[in-house]
């Protein structure tokens, strides 16, 4: 498959990245290569077969729905890059 | 000291012949002796370690009863979080970062008297196969410091292959415990999806990651894998229902088992001599009395192209939660709230990652989300289904972990299709959350390692850890050391 520099600028703004040139580069290069080699699913026969996300069918342990003290707030802050009293720091979005 | 097994170090401890703390120091010692060389460790919590051996001798001298591997030092994956321990992920989005709560694997350590003595270099996130891709620089092969030590549990591999610490934690998405063992000599078990809690695991792909032990022996890694597994409040997936016992007596044969062969895993891209070391094993199995029959592995050219799209899938869901604001690196020059999700990210996140999220958010876009992420869900099934049927078969199925040994650092970096492809025999395993060995089984023509995997059924460890002590008590390959590791028994080549 063809990757361009639009699908490229698509897939950046999916991911919340911003390349550098050179990265967009090797990249583009590489993501045509690996979606080659992925391409061979189109030859394998998946008609009528149910998708599987997860390997086993029973999934869920389920704990007691018992209220349980959570972490601490000042804890959940602690490694936040800015944060104001109760809250994490972020630009002004609305002026 | 350094030449005893966990389970021998423990006993030592415990009789009173040394103390926790002279273990701990022990080790630490060894890995400021060998100048961390292999660069396997990130992080050497000494202060730590010592206090912390203080307090389980004080336990073990108290009379309390600890595990069997109370009062040995262990070392952890960098992507295993220890409450206000750093915890990086080998990326710049989280230097310096501190969890504020440890994984549920951490916590049943430290029930069982075990000491952390650090945190081990590894593939940023978990991606790649080489630990080549971290900001620290990549991990070294003990046996060979020009090539790599494998990945992503690259580090981990390393330290125990040089003898710096006697086990450790990795963690294995689609190989990254079997095949750094593989490449360092080194003995690991990927456990069943859903026997270790992943609370505290900070997620690559969460429908593959697994937590396992990595150690010089199946007797030590069987140890480890029973304080760490069992069900957890925190973790909704892990269904495992009692911790494993391996309580089982060892036995000298496999009378009665049947062991399956991928004659398909041997032709074309396997390097010679890592054919003939597993196909030696096979022998020594059938030896030991297990009906060794040969199959075909079916869907061998889809797993890798299945399991890529599905961890990257994951991932890129995943890695989203990477956003500048609630932890991690956030850019200096990120003005609006966009600029901090996007330039954060941006300078946070290593090459290889921001490949991985990019596939991933390619497969689950629309117009080609049904053409590759539902094609792959639908091979993942087909798959479980192939392993469903071997299982009817077999009891345990014995393969090769990859088609080379150790290559040289730089190699193969530049080259993703040709680094994704050398996951061929391992990713499977997870897309069906089957549990898998690895273990030393020769050398190359090199001198470099060679290591086989026994594949089971789901919550089939304890029979799997009984092959592999079989397999351990026949051949000595997992004694063999590196030159220039500081224990001074064993076989040194």
């Amino acid at each position: 498959m063809r990757i361009d520099g639009a699908l490229i600028a698509y897939l950046e703004d999916l991911s919340c990245l911003t390349l550098s040139e050179e990265e967009k580069t090797r990249l583009t290069g590489d993501l045509e290569k690996i979606l080659g080699n992925m391409a061979r699913l189109d030859g394998l026969d998946t008609e009528n077969i149910p998708e599987r996300s997860h390997p086993f069918d029973h999934v869920n342990a389920f704990r007691e729905d018992e209220v349980r003290p959570s972490l601490d707030r000042a804890l959940i802050l602690k490694n936040a890059p800015g944060s104001g009293g109760e809250m994490f720091a972020a630009p002004k979005t609305v002026q | 000291m350094l030449d005893m097994s966990a389970l021998e170090l423990s006993a030592a401890i415990k009789a009173g012949k040394l103390s926790a703390a002279e273990a701990a120091g022990a080790y630490i010692d060894a890995i400021e002796k060998t100048g961390n060389r292999h660069n396997a460790f990130l992080a050497v919590a000494k202060d730590k370690a010592l206090a912390r051996a203080g307090e389980v001798q004080a336990r073990i001298d108290g009379g309390e009863a600890l595990s069997p591997l109370a009062g040995v030092p262990i070392a952890l994956k960098d992507n295993i979080s220890v409450c206000d321990m750093e915890t990086t992920c080998a990326s710049e989005m989280l230097r310096g970062y501190k969890p504020v709560y440890s994984a549920t694997a951490v916590e049943r350590l430290e029930a069982a008297g075990m000491v952390i003595v650090g945190k081990l270099n590894m593939d940023e996130f978990a991606m790649g196969g080489s630990s080549e891709t971290g900001v620290f620089g990549p991990a070294r092969n003990p046996w060979d410091v020009s090539r790599v030590a494998g990945g992503s549990s690259g580090g981990s591999a390393a330290a125990v292959a040089a003898g710096e610490i006697p086990l450790a934690l990795g963690s294995d998405t689609g190989g990254s415990i079997r095949q750094p063992c593989s490449f360092c000599g080194v003995t690991g078990i990927k456990p069943t999806y859903g026997a270790v809690s992943r609370y505290g695991l900070i997620a690559y792909a969460s429908s593959l990651d697994q937590i396992g032990p990595i150690g010089r022996d199946m007797d030590d890694c069987a140890a480890l894998l029973s304080v760490i597994s069992g069900p957890d409040d925190k973790d909704s997936t892990c269904v495992i229902e009692n911790p494993f016992g391996f309580d089982r007596p060892v036995s000298e044969r496999l009378d009665g088992v049947n062991v399956g062969l991928p004659r398909n895993y041997f032709d074309g891209g396997i390097d010679r001599d890592v054919k003939r070391a597993v196909l030696a094993a096979a022998e020594e199995l059938a030896a030991a009395g297990a009906a060794v029959e040969e199959f075909e592995m079916p869907l061998t050219e889809y797993v890798v192209p299945a399991y890529y799209i599905i961890a990257c899938a994951e991932a890129s869901s995943n890695l989203s939660r990477y956003d500048g604001l609630k932890y991690g690196y956030r850019s200096a020059d990120a003005k609006t709230l966009n600029d901090v999700y996007r330039l954060s990210r941006s300078e946070g996140f290593g090459l290889e990652v921001k490949r991985r999220i990019m596939l991933g958010s390619f497969v689950l876009s629309s117009g080609y989300y049904d053409a590759y992420y539902k094609k792959a869900l639908k091979t993942r099934a087909l798959m479980k289904a192939a392993y469903d049927g071997l299982f009817k078969r077999f009891d345990i199925l014995l393969a090769p972990v990859a088609p080379t040994s150790a290559y040289t650092i730089g190699e193969n970096i530049d080259d993703p299709v040709k680094m994704y492809m050398g996951d061929i025999y391992t990713v499977s395993v997870n897309l069906a959350g089957l549990p898998a060995a690895a273990l030393p089984c020769g050398f190359d023509g090199r001198g470099l390692p060679v290591g086989l995997q026994l594949i089971g059924q789901a919550f089939s460890e304890e029979k799997l850890a009984g092959a592999a002590r079989v397999y351990q008590r026949r051949t000595d390959w997992h004694t063999r050391k590196p030159a220039g590791s500081p224990p001074t028994g064993g076989k040194t080549v």
